[in-house]
C-alpha cells in the first residue's frame, strides 16, 4: 500500500518557479495567516504546486515549498506523505481515484475498479502502459449516495456504470490527443 | 415534506450568490445578532435551543461554546470543520455545495458570540470544488461587508478563509484538524489540554461541525425556545440525513428528529423503500463507525417500540441492540450484500485513516483488516472471530483519539449480529467465495 | 501541594504533576512503564499507551473513578486522585495489550540486535508479553538505513516513540529526519537518503528505546553484559564531558550519555547532560577520558551479570529495612 521512497524520487532537475501570477495567489493565502504562522499555508500551497508541477510532488518542488514558507524541507515531507492525495511519484497524465468505501462498495464500486484495471490493462497503483493514465483506489470520497463514482482532479464523475467509465476515457484521450497536437 | 430550516431554500435558482441568498431573507441572523444582541445573548439562545454538535458525537454545542477560555489579550478562534469524511456523510458537502452563504452567515454569527476576531473552514481537500464555492461566497459576503473590518458600523471586526486538507479522516477529530490546519501531520493532539483553552496556535479554540454552524442561523433568527420546540427530548431542531446504500431514493435530506426509521427507509417522502425491490437485511444509521444493526432491529428497539431518528431512540439497547444517530450517515444494506465484506472494507478504512501515532489503533486497525480479509477471502477459521473480537475491546478506549473507538465498533457489532454469517464464511470458504449468505441471520431474534 | 495515592501508596506533588512523575517519586514497582514519554524532551509521551493506569477515583472534590483507563505520562493529578497501577488487574491486561500490538510487528531479532540487555521492550515483554504470538501475518520489514556514517536505522524495530523527532528538534539545530507517511506503514525516515549531521545528532541513540537507533562505531563488538560502564569525564568545548564508557578490559568500546534507571539522561548541575558526537563516536582512547569510578548497576539488570557489586546504595538500605 505505501510506496516506498528511494532516491530515485530525488532528481536533479531544476527547482520549479510558480509564475507570477502564481506568487499572488500563493501570497494571498500567506496572509490569510497571523504573522509567524505560515506554516499554514503548507497544504493549500502543496495542492497549487501539484497542479502546477506535472501532477506530483517531486523532492525539488517540496523543497521550493519549504523555501517559499522558509520551513525545513523534512516538514514539507512529513506532511506530503501522510496526506493520501498528494503524489510522490510521477503518476500519469490522468489520475483515477475510484472510491472504494463500503456505501459505494455497495452499489457496485468493485466492478468499477475491475472494469478499469482491464480497459487500462493495470492493476491499481498502476499507470497504463502508454503513460496516460493512473488507476488508484481511495477512501470514502463523500459521494456516498451519488456512488459508485471516481475524482479525476477537482473533478467527481458520478453515478457510474461501465458505460460511463468508457465514455470518460475516451473524452481523456481525446483531450491529451488534442492537447499535446498544440 | 417535513420543515426545512436549513435547506428551505436550498431549490431557489441561484441562491449561491450572494443577492439571491440575501433576497431570500440571507444574513438576517447577522444583522440582528450585532446590531440587537450582546454575544452573551447569542450563546444564550443557543444554549436554550438545545442544539447538540452535528458532527457526530452529539455534544450540546452552547455547552461547548460555554467552555471557551476568555484571557485577556489571547485571540480565540472559531473553526468549522468540514472534513466531512466518515463514510456514509455527504451531507455537509451538499449544504456547502448549494448553500454556500448559510455557512458563511452561521459563522459571523458563531464568531461574534464567540468574541473570534479571525476564523477558518477546514475542507477536505477532495472537496476542492466546493472550496471554490465558499471562498467566492467569503468574497462575496466580504464585498457587501459582512466581513471585514467593523461590520455593520457595530465595531466588530471578523476576517473569515478556508483552507484544505489532503486526504485524512483523521482531520475531522479537532485536535487532528487544528494541526493539519498549523500545517502539519494531522496528529491527534494529547488531551488535556482541550482546545477550547489551548488550540489553534496554542489558543482557545472552538470547533464546529459544518451544519452545526448552520443551525446557529435559525437559532439566532427564531429563537433557541423556538428550535428546541422541534424534535423529541434532548433531540431537538432539525437534522441533515445523508441517506446511501441500496435505496429507491439515496440523498441529503432534512428532518424533524424524531421521525421514525421506518417511515424515514419506506416513505416515498423520503428514500422509498429497498431498491430493486429487495428486502432490508441491515443498516447503519449514524456514519461507518457506528454499531450496524440487523433488520430486526432497524425499525424497532429490542423491546420492540418504534425506533425514532433522535439520538436516543437509535441509542436504545446500548451497544447490545442498539447504535448511534452519528454524524447521520445514513447507509443501508439490501439482502444481497455480504456483511463480511463490508466489515472488512470498514475495518480496511480505518486501517488506512489510522494516524499511526499510539500503538493500539497502528497495529490493531492493521491486524483487524488483516485477520477480516482472511476471513472474507475463504482463509479464516473459527479462532479468527474471537481473535477479532479481543482485538477490538484492547483498541476500543486505549488510544489517544476517538478513531480507535470507530475502528472497533463496526466490527464488534458486525460479529455480534452476524456471528453465523462468519462462521459460514469459514466453515464453507470455497462457496462464500461464489454467492453470499443472503438474509438468514438478520431476522434472527435477538439473543 | 496535592496529596494522591498510587497503589495504596500516599505522595505528595506539585499541582500539575502527572500521574506517571507522581509514581516516579514513590519509586519502585509502582512506577509504570514508559516507552515513548522521556520526562527530558518537552511534548513526548502519551503514545505508547504502555503506561495506563486506572483512575479509581478523579479527586477528592470529584471521586468519581474514570471510565477509560488514561496515559499517566500525559494526565495530570489532582487532589485526592486514587490511582491503581499493579494493583489493577484492568491494567494488567490491557498493558498486555499494547505489549502484544507493540510485538506483532517487530521481528523478535535480540539475539542480533545490540540494544539486547538494555531494551526496554524486551523489559515489557518480558512482564507482560505472552510465550507465543496470535499473529499469523506477515511482519512489515524495512531495510536498515544509514543516517550518516555512525548512525544505523532499523525502522524494523522501531515502535514510533518520536523521541529521536523530539531530540532533533529540541537539541539540534535543523531536523533532517521526521516521520513518513502514516498509519501501520509510518516510518523514522530522512525521505532522501541523508546524513543526520549535527553535533548532539548522536543523542538520538540514547533516547532511542529500543535498537532502532543505534551506534555504528559500536555495532556487533560486544554483548552489553560483557562491558563494564564508568562514569568518565572530559574535557570538551560541545557538552559537560560527563558520560559512561563501556569497557571491555582496558579498551573503551563505546560512550553512551549517563542514563537513570528510568534510562534517561541524567541531570548534571542541573542540566541535563547530553553528550556531544566528539564524545560519543570519537573519544574511544582511555586517555582521553578521566574515569570516577564503575556505574551502579540494577541487580536485575543483565548487565550486572558477572559483575561484582559493590556499593549499592538501593540494594543496602532494603537490606536495613528488611524490604525485597
Amino acid at each position: 500500500m505505501s510506496i516506498k521512497i528511494t532516491n530515485g524520487n530525488a532528481t536533479d532537475e531544476v527547482a520549479p518557479q510558480f509564475s507570477a501570477e502564481r506568487m499572488v495567489e500563493v501570497q494571498r493565502i500567506i496572509n490569510q495567516y497571523p504573522e509567524g504562522k505560515h506554516k499554514s499555508a503548507l497544504m493549500r500551497i502543496l495542492h497549487m504546486a501539484e497542479e502546477d508541477f506535472g501532477g506530483w510532488l517531486s523532492v525539488p518542488t517540496m523543497n521550493y515549498v519549504a523555501g517559499i514558507l522558509n520551513i525545513q524541507p523534512i516538514e514539507v515531507y512529513e506532511v506530503a506523505t501522510f496526506y493520501t492525495m498528494f503524489n510522490i511519484e510521477k503518476p500519469g497524465k490522468v489520475v483515477l481515484e475510484v472510491c472504494r468505501t463500503g456505501p459505494c462498495m455497495l452499489v457496485g464500486s468493485d466492478n468499477i475498479i475491475d472494469h478499469l484495471k482491464l480497459q487500462l490493462g493495470v492493476e491499481v497503483g498502476g499507470t497504463s502502459a502508454d503513460g496516460m493514465f493512473t488507476l488508484k483506489t481511495a477512501e470514502c470520497l463523500g459521494a456516498c449516495g451519488y456512488g459508485p463514482m471516481l475524482q479525476c482532479g477537482k473533478h467527481y464523475h458520478e453515478h457510474l456504470t461501465t458505460e460511463k467509465v468508457d465514455a470518460l476515457l475516451d473524452a481523456f484521450r481525446k483531450e491529451h490527443s488534442t492537447s499535446s497536437n498544440n | 415534506m417535513g420543515r426545512k430550516l436549513l435547506l428551505e431554500h436550498v431549490n431557489v435558482p441561484g441562491i449561491e450568490t450572494y443577492e439571491v441568498y440575501r433576497k431570500n431573507g440571507g444574513y438576517r441572523s447577522v444583522e440582528k445578532a450585532l446590531k440587537t444582541m450582546s454575544p452573551q445573548n447569542v450563546v444564550e439562545e443557543v444554549q436554550a435551543s438545545g442544539l447538540r454538535g452535528r458532527g457526530g458525537a452529539g455534544f450540546p454545542t452552547g455547552m461547548k461554546w460555554s467552555f471557551l477560555a476568555k484571557p485577556e489579550g489571547v485571540p480565540r478562534y472559531l473553526l468549522c470543520n468540514a472534513d466531512e469524511s466518515e463514510p456514509g456523510t455527504f451531507k455537509d458537502r451538499y449544504l456547502m455545495e448549494k448553500i454556500p452563504h448559510l455557512l458563511v452567515e452561521g459563522m459571523i454569527t458563531s464568531s461574534y458570540a464567540l468574541g473570534c476576531n479571525q476564523a477558518y473552514i477546514y475542507i477536505r481537500g477532495e472537496y476542492m470544488w466546493v472550496l471554490e464555492i465558499v471562498e467566492k461566497a467569503i468574497a462575496e459576503a466580504y464585498a457587501n461587508g459582512w466581513l471585514g473590518k467593523n461590520i455593520l458600523g457595530s465595531g466588530y471586526d471578523l476576517d473569515l478563509s478556508i483552507a484544505p486538507g489532503g486526504g485524512a479522516y483523521i482531520c475531522g477529530e479537532e485536535t487532528a484538524l487544528i494541526e493539519s490546519l498549523e500545517g502539519k501531520r494531522g496528529n491527534p493532539r494529547i488531551k488535556p489540554p482541550f482546545p477550547a483553552v489551548k488550540g489553534l496556535w496554542g489558543c482557545p479554540t472552538v470547533v464546529n461541525n459544518v451544519e452545526t454552524i448552520a443551525a446557529v442561523v435559525p437559532i439566532v433568527n427564531d429563537g433557541g425556545a423556538e428550535y428546541a420546540k422541534i424534535g423529541i427530548g434532548k433531540s431537538t431542531g432539525t437534522k441533515l440525513i445523508s441517506a446511501c446504500g441500496n435505496l429507491v431514493k439515496p440523498g441529503v435530506y432534512e428532518l424533524d428528529l424524531g421521525v421514525s426509521v421506518e417511515e424515514f427507509i419506506y416513505s416515498d417522502e423520503w428514500c422509498g423503500g429497498i431498491a430493486n425491490g429487495k428486502k432490508l437485511k441491515a443498516c447503519v444509521p449514524g456514519g461507518s463507525s457506528v454499531p450496524i444493526l440487523p433488520a430486526n432491529l432497524v425499525c424497532k428497539t429490542a423491546e420492540g417500540t418504534d425506533r425514532l431518528m433522535t439520538y436516543e431512540s437509535l441509542a436504545e439497547g446500548g451497544f447490545a441492540s442498539g447504535s448511534m444517530l452519528g454524524s447521520g450517515g445514513f447507509i443501508v444494506f439490501d439482502e444481497d450484500q455480504c456483511i463480511v465484506r463490508n466489515t472488512w472494507n470498514f475495518a480496511r478504512f480505518y486501517a488506512h485513516e489510522s494516524c499511526g501515532q499510539c500503538s493500539p489503533c497502528r497495529e490493531g486497525t492493521g491486524w483487524m483488516e488483516k485477520v477480516l480479509h482472511r476471513l472474507e477471502y475463504g482463509h479464516g477459521n473459527l479462532r479468527d472471530i474471537d481473535l477479532l473480537a479481543e482485538i477490538n475491546k484492547k483498541i476500543e478506549g486505549n488510544t489517544i483519539c476517538p478513531l480507535g473507538d470507530a475502528a472497533a465498533w463496526p466490527v464488534a457489532a458486525a460479529i455480534r449480529h452476524f456471528r453465523e454469517e462468519f462462521e459460514w464464511h469459514v466453515t464453507n470458504p470455497d462457496e462464500a467465495q461464489k454467492r453470499n449468505f443472503g438474509i438468514a441471520s438478520a431476522h434472527v431474534p435477538l439473543v | 501541594m496535592v496529596k494522591v495515592i498510587v497503589d495504596d501508596i500516599e505522595v505528595e506533588v506539585e499541582p500539575g504533576t502527572t500521574i506517571l512523575n507522581a509514581a516516579r517519586k514513590i519509586g519502585g514497582d509502582v512506577v509504570p512503564p514508559a516507552m515513548c514519554y522521556y520526562s527530558k524532551l518537552e511534548g513526548s509521551g502519551g503514545k505508547c499507551r504502555t503506561c495506563l493506569v486506572e483512575v479509581a477515583a478523579g479527586s477528592t472534590a470529584d471521586p468519581r473513578p474514570m471510565p477509560k483507563l488514561v496515559a499517566s505520562c500525559s494526565t495530570p493529578v489532582q487532589d485526592g486522585m486514587v490511582i491503581k497501577n499493579k494493583t489493577s488487574e484492568r491494567v494488567h491486561e490491557n498493558r498486555g495489550a499494547v505489549t502484544e500490538f507493540l510485538l506483532i510487528n517487530h521481528p523478535l531479532d535480540c539475539p542480533i540486535c545490540d540494544q539486547a540487555g538494555e531494551c526496554h521492550l524486551q523489559d515489557l515483554g518480558f512482564e507482560h508479553g505472552k510465550e507465543g504470538t496470535r499473529y499469523e501475518e506477515e511482519r512489515r520489514t524495512y531495510d536498515p538505513i544509514d543516517i550518516g556514517d555512525k548512525i544505523k536505522l532499523h525502522m524494523n524495530r522501531c515502535i514510533l516513540c518520536y523521541r529521536c523527532v523530539y531530540v532533533a528538534n529540541q537539541l539540534t539545530d535543523q531536523r533532517v529526519h521526521g516521520v513518513m507517511h502514516r498509519g501501520e506503514h509510518a516510518e523514522i525516515s530522512t525521505y532522501i537518503e541523508k546524513a543526520i549531521d549535527n553535533d548532539f545528532s548522536g543523542n538520538v541513540i540514547d533516547v532511542c528505546p529500543v535498537g532502532a537507533l543505534t551506534d555504528k562505531t559500536f555495532r556487533f563488538k560486544s554483548r552489553v553484559w560483557f562491558l563494564k560502564p564508568m562514569n568518565a569525564s572530559c574535557e570538551c568545548t560541545k557538552c559537560a564531558g560527563k558520560a559512561v564508557v563501556w569497557m571491555f578490559g582496558n579498551e573503551i568500546m563505546r560512550v553512551t550519555g549517563r542514563k537513570d534507571k528510568y534510562g534517561e539522561i541524567e541531570d548534571i548541575d542541573g542540566k541535563t547532560a547530553w553528550i556531544c558526537n566528539d564524545c560519543r563516536f570519537d573519544k574511544k582512547d582511555v586517555s582521553e577520558w578521566n574515569i570516577e569510578g564503575p556505574r551502579v548497576i540494577n541487580r536485575h539488570s543483565v548487565i550486572s551479570q558477572n559483575h561484582y557489586l559493590k556499593n549499592d546504595p538501593e540494594r543496602d538500605a532494603k537490606k536495613l529495612t528488611g524490604t525485597k
